[in-house]
């Protein structure tokens, strides 16, 4: 009984089990780059890249149509553009970062805005915003099955780069060149995986299947191995999920698998053993010395 | 005696304004050297020129030989990320990078150099403990233990005992000297003069300029302690002297 909820709908629906396909997809991907984002404590910055994504993905579907290639193309160099602009100006002026990102970003976003009101109608906004991936085709599926790997064999190379980056960034400039490298090399991980997320669930849902999970693990684990393991099982099973209460009360997808990881975010905040409010109400005795 | 660095009229500063001025001298390969002199004196400001994070406003730095990764650098205030999920064998390993880089794995050598670093540090057992839950002496001793790494031939350390305890610091103390005795050149930016005295041989006395830069004994002297103070006070109100664009 139970194994018909939970299996039925994709035995039966090919588009169910291409959505679940392309979910997981960007679970492994994404997921991963959301750990390093919330260690880095960047976690906004996904979201302002995500914002930075829409003219270019406009800019392509008004040269293109709903194209894949001309939409995925056009949100790389949108994203790129000011990822790269950003972190240029932070490292050479007096800007900080945070402030910088905004500032490109809200330009970008006017940008696309300003391109989707005119040209466009209110239902390809919502696509772009929202995603379609209950409509994923043999293209798209590749498309996000090779940015996931991609994604995961540059973050191997990657790793300890990135890990002192983020632990230590002084030691790291005082040693190798590679700082600068890390660290761009990592936004251009961040803007392929939205890219890739915005087809499923959009630019604005893209995020949350990045940052939800990564704050999830965060009360079950402090290791970052472990960490970037629960984050990807918390996303997997939020896809899942998701799909299945998208299905069985006709709602939209994309917001079904976020609201989702936001409810194992939500149990995780208060049970979860590393610094969950459980721990704060019922304190553990102390060890005796 | 070979020198291992050689300032040529060197001036260093922030936004146009000067915090080392027209610095000459040498440090010879091999000694150990305290800089000591008042807040302001440019200090840490030397050391950032040295390992190439500050650009010389004027003149140069002369290395007899040395290339950058040759060079280790103990920062003041270290921007470490002391909530980040590393443990403390992980961040020792980092000392390694000269030989490993980016990318290398970890041989059975090298892990045996780990422990043995992380032993000469007193830190036995904390391996794999997370650098969260240091405190704050146990962090220097796991900075120290990076630096014994490094395998550094220049070893430059800001203010290295500054937050640390008795105990914690006659244990870096003695690590310093290892060093010294392994023939490398140490240069160390200290305030406690009772230290200098005991265990630094040479001492380099700023204020902007070079005050005094000899044996320590020759170095701190009342008079030049005197003469450091003036000479940064003379610096820090306005309209101050040095505000003047540079001839």
């Amino acid at each position: 009984m139970m194994w018909e909820i939970l299996v039925q709908p994709f035995a039966d629906f090919g588009f169910m089990r291409r959505a679940l396909m392309g979910c997981i997809a960007i679970s492994v991907g994404a997921t991963p780059v959301g750990v390093f984002l919330m260690l880095r404590r960047m976690s906004l910055t996904g979201d302002a890249m995500a914002h930075a994504i829409l003219p270019g993905a406009a800019v392509g579907y008004l040269v293109a149509g709903l194209s894949l290639g001309a939409m995925t193309i056009g949100g790389l160099i949108a994203g790129m553009a000011v990822a790269l602009l950003a972190g240029f100006v932070t490292r050479v002026t007096a800007l900080r970062e945070d402030t910088s990102l905004a500032a490109f970003y809200l330009i970008s976003l006017a940008v696309g805005v300003l391109i989707v009101s005119t040209r466009g109608s209110n239902v390809d906004l919502m696509h772009v915003l929202f995603g379609t991936v209950l409509a994923l085709d043999d293209d798209t599926l590749i498309l996000l099955c090779s940015i996931t790997s991609i994604s995961i064999f540059a973050l191997a190379i990657l790793f300890r780069p990135l890990v002192l980056e983020c632990a230590d960034p002084q030691f790291l400039r005082s040693v190798s060149g590679l700082s600068a490298m890390a660290h761009f090399t990592f936004l251009a991980l961040v803007v392929l995986n939205l890219v890739a997320g915005f087809h499923a669930l959009g630019t604005l849902m893209a995020v949350g299947i990045m940052i939800l999970p990564a704050a999830v693990a965060r009360f079950w684990s402090v290791g970052i191995g472990a960490l970037i393991v629960i984050a990807v099982s918390a996303a997997m099973l939020s896809s899942l999920s998701g799909l299945l209460f998208s299905y069985y009360f006709s709602l939209p997808s994309g917001p079904a698998i976020i609201l989702v990881a936001g409810l194992a975010y939500v149990l995780s905040l208060v049970f979860g053993p590393m610094g969950g409010l459980a721990g704060r109400v019922f304190p553990r005795r102390y060890l005796k010395t | 005696m070979t020198c291992a660095l050689e300032f040529q009229d060197l001036t260093l500063g922030y936004d146009r304004h000067p915090a080392v001025h027209r610095q000459r001298g040498e440090i010879a390969e091999g000694s150990l050297t305290a800089i000591v002199g008042p807040n302001g004196a440019g200090k840490s400001t030397m050391l950032k020129g040295v390992i190439g994070i500050l650009r010389p406003l004027e003149g140069r730095i002369a290395f007899g030989g040395l290339t950058r990764s040759e060079i280790a650098y103990l920062p003041q205030q270290s921007d470490i990320d002391r909530s980040f999920p590393i443990t403390v064998a992980d961040l020792v390993a980092m000392g390694l990078w000269r030989e490993i880089g980016g990318f290398a794995g970890l041989q059975t050598a090298h892990h045996a150099r780990i422990a043995e670093a992380i032993a000469a540090v007193g830190l036995e057992g904390f391996e794999k403990r997370p650098i969260g839950s240091l405190s704050g002496g146990q962090i220097q001793r796991v900075l120290f233990a990076r630096l014994l790494l490094q395998d550094a031939r220049l070893v430059l350390l800001d203010e290295p005992f500054s937050a640390v305890d008795v105990r914690t610091m006659a244990d870096l103390i003695g690590v310093v000297q290892r060093w010294h005795g392994e023939g490398r050149t140490v240069l160390a930016v200290l305030h406690d003069l009772d230290t200098v005295r005991t265990h630094f041989p040479r001492t380099l006395m700023l204020a902007r300029e070079v005050v005094a830069h000899g044996p320590t004994a020759q170095v701190l002297t009342a008079e030049n302690q005197f003469r450091a103070r003036q000479m940064c006070e003379a610096c820090a109100g306005p309209p101050h002297t040095c505000g003047r664009i540079a001839a």
